[in-house]
């Protein structure tokens, strides 16, 4: 499975200042092994050393957040586009509750 | 000619200074990492180039420990993570708080605390750290909390002549000290007390919100504490500690830092209360004691005269290692001020910054 992670601004150094990069695999958990390997600072910057989506990180696959239940295992289809945020809750402590950033559109 | 460095951390980005008259006159340069908080930097001197180490909170990405050869011209981060807990173990940096090159003995040993409480240890000039396991297991981990700063590992001392002598610092957990090179570890808080528990309680083996611990390397059975509650002297390397607060105007505070060539004397800047995190009576000053902590004076010549809100935190307060010393503060208010005669006068040499986290100081050729 080959899908397009689109990267916000803040993001786009490691990635050879690219807006986006094509990712390989079935689950989003998978697509970022592979993000890894290939541009391990860029995959750094949006897991945890434990392989789990850091606090303030949004993610989207085709329009879908992916914060709830267990990201890693969300699949991702041929073609799927995989959208990286930053939260609004950049400077807080705390972790972001799902339901205060309800989903939106991905432009 | 030697020139010398100032890095000033802050909370959205790093300042380097430099100063080539002997201190006089300091250039500052563009701000680096922008918007991002730098609370741990270092400049290990050891080596030609000296490098300098930043421990980088980017916000919503993450922590990064990135360092330059260059003296803050360009910045390299490994491709490998530099930092980071093992897989499995479950844990995850959130910060870099302090970033502390070893002794001469050990010239490619760097030591990085974090949050949460963990030392991490690296023998290739901190371009890959290790977790220290024997800390990390040690049975009282579990019952250390966090401090109102975070779970952090904030402040580690090697000894100057044996490099499996270390102790480290962490909020609230208090001070451990190892003598086997980190496998093992022990409490070294006799005699601090925790104030805000009933008072058969107040003094713990360990729990203790230690904010900075310093010593002179000719004396490092001498140590000095700033603790959330009270300031105190060591004689014998942690394993006791005496109350040396009575010549300062209050007992709260986080800066704690030793002249490089008199060993009897120390600076600390002391804030009203935990309440009340200002300095005593809104005057900017910073103390020093010439007799190991037995009388404080005030040094305020040069510092503004009108009431002053900045506290001084507690990796924000220096000295170089010149005689007569310079000494260097950061505030809260984000101004840097300096002295190049042991503290008895002072100039400010950068102002209208974010407010400061950390500030490091060195010579280099």
């Amino acid at each position: 499975m080959t899908s397009r992670l689109l990267l916000p601004a803040a993001l786009r150094h490691y990635a050879g200042e690219q807006a986006e990069v094509e990712i390989h695999g079935a689950t989003l958990g998978a697509a970022l092994d592979d993000l890894a390997e290939r541009l391990p600072q860029l995959e750094r910057r949006l897991r945890d050393e434990q392989g789990r989506l850091r606090p303030h990180v949004l993610m989207f696959v085709d329009g879908v957040s992916v914060r709830t239940g267990t990201p890693m295992e969300t699949p991702v289809g041929d073609g799927a586009e995989v959208f990286v945020a930053p939260a609004v809750s950049g400077g807080s402590a705390k972790g972001i509750s799902p339901a205060l950033h309800p989903l939106r559109e991905v432009s | 000619m030697s020139l010398a460095i100032l890095l000033v951390g802050t909370r959205k980005g790093l300042m380097i200074a430099r100063s080539a008259d002997d201190r006089r006159t300091w250039a500052t340069s563009d701000f680096q990492f922008l918007n991002q908080e730098v609370y741990s930097v270092a400049i290990d001197t050891r080596h030609d180039p000296p490098r300098i180490l930043a421990g980088v909170g980017t916000g919503h990405w993450g922590p990064l420990l990135t360092y330059s050869d260059d003296l803050g011209k360009s910045w390299t981060e490994p491709e490998e993570p530099p930092i980071g807990f093992p897989a499995g173990s479950g844990a995850s940096v959130a910060r870099v708080w302090q970033i502390q090159p070893a002794t001469a003995q050990q010239p490619d040993v760097v030591y990085a605390g974090v949050e949460p409480h963990a030392l991490f240890r690296s023998d290739d000039r901190g371009q890959s750290f290790s977790l220290v396991e024997g800390l990390w297991e040690h049975p009282d981990r579990p019952s250390w909390v966090p401090g109102g700063g975070g779970a952090c590992l904030h402040t580690v001392l090697t000894h100057p002549t044996d490099p499996d002598d270390l102790m480290v610092v962490m909020s609230a957990a208090g001070v451990y000290r190892t003598q086997d090179g980190g496998a093992g570890w022990k409490p070294a808080n006799r005699g601090i007390q925790v104030a805000n528990v009933p008072e058969d309680q107040r003094f713990p083996v360990f729990g203790q919100c230690v904010h900075k611990v310093a010593f002179h390397p000719d004396n490092p059975q001498r140590l000095f504490a700033q603790n959330h509650f009270g300031v105190y002297r060591s004689e014998d390397r942690g394993d006791s500690w005496a109350p040396i607060e009575s010549g300062l105007p209050s007992n709260f505070g986080f800066a704690m830092v030793a002249h490089p060539h008199r060993p009897d004397v120390f600076y600390n800047f002391p804030l009203q209360a935990d309440a009340e995190r200002f300095p005593p009576e809104a005057k900017l000053r910073v103390y020093r004691t010439e007799n190991a902590g037995a009388t404080w004076d005030p040094l305020s010549t040069g510092l503004p005269e009108d009431p002053y809100y900045g506290a001084v935190l507690r990796d924000a307060l220096v000295a170089d290692s010149r005689d007569p010393a310079g000494v260097y503060f950061g505030t809260r208010l984000g101004e840097v001020y300096a002295s190049r005669d042991d503290g008895d006068t002072w100039s400010m040499i950068a102002e209208h910054l974010p407010d400061v986290l950390s500030v490091r100081v060195a010579e280099v050729a």
